[in-house]
């Protein structure tokens, strides 16, 4: 049973581009091995940390989406625990809310287009539709926010 | 004497106007309040990611705590999916855990 995980770590700042790059390699190896498939990966870059993390104040987040199963995912979380240069790696499976997200999506899509048919409009907005003078009504809520928090 | 009777005459005003704002004739009218959305719902934001650090901060003001739906307004659903999300960012990092 393959499902979509995604994979995040942190790669710690004394690591060098190459130690990142051999992380890379190694995550790829162990996908390959066990039958699955990397889908996309993504170099964050050098980011600040929200909080220090041992005497670090920035890391490299590299992300990597991909497919297999989850045992392969066990074996990738228990390499990751014991290297050292990752401070902090997390496993999510993605697949499943995707599938919901994009329910819900094409459910509104649907349901809008409907709507619109029924009123006698063409099923998508024409440019320049619609008159939505409140567009900053979202930025007002924060000053009620504050209000209640007295 | 006198200023007793000044506080008496203030008092029904002020003692009102406690609970609501505009405690006028010594009737109570409820504070206006502006009816509270959920971002989510009228934004159709059906994706509340951990990577999305801009959509998820707003919900963690200074303390770093995450913000009540009581006062933020968002529904339940969207609620827990926040807090997941939130809690998956704190882990890596990306959200603070809390302010120093």
């Amino acid at each position: 049973m393959h499902r979509k995980y995604e994979l995040v770590y942190v790669v710690s700042p004394d690591a060098s581009e190459d130690q990142v790059t051999e992380l890379h390699t190694q995550v790829e190896g162990i996908v390959q091995k066990m039958g699955g498939q990397l889908e996309k990966t993504e170099n964050w870059g050098r980011r600040k940390l929200a909080y220090e993390i041992g005497r670090h104040k920035e890391a490299t987040y590299v992300l990597e989406v991909i497919n297999g199963s989850g045992e392969l995912m066990k074996e990738i979380d228990r390499r990751f625990k014991n290297i050292d240069v990752v401070i902090r790696h997390l496993v999510v499976r993605v697949d499943a809310e995707q599938a919901v997200v994009e329910r819900t999506r094409s459910k509104r899509t649907e349901g809008s287009r409907r709507r619109r048919v029924a009123r006698g409009l063409p099923p998508d907005r024409q440019p320049g539709e619609g008159q939505r003078g409140d567009a900053d009504d979202d930025r007002d809520d924060r000053f009620d926010m504050t209000e209640d928090m007295r | 004497m006198n200023g007793g009777r000044k506080s008496f005459g203030g008092g029904r005003g002020k003692g009102k106007a406690g609970a609501g704002q505009q405690g006028k004739d010594g009737q109570r009218r409820p504070m206006f309040r502006r009816r509270k959305v959920c971002k989510f719902c009228s934004d159709k934001i059906d994706d509340i990611n951990y990577k999305d650090t801009k959509l998820l901060l707003p919900f963690v003001p200074e303390r770093a705590k995450i913000l009540p739906r009581r006062i933020s307004g968002t529904c339940a659903l969207h609620q827990r999916k926040l807090r997941t999300a939130i809690m998956r960012a704190r882990q890596l990092a990306l959200i603070p855990y809390t302010a120093e």
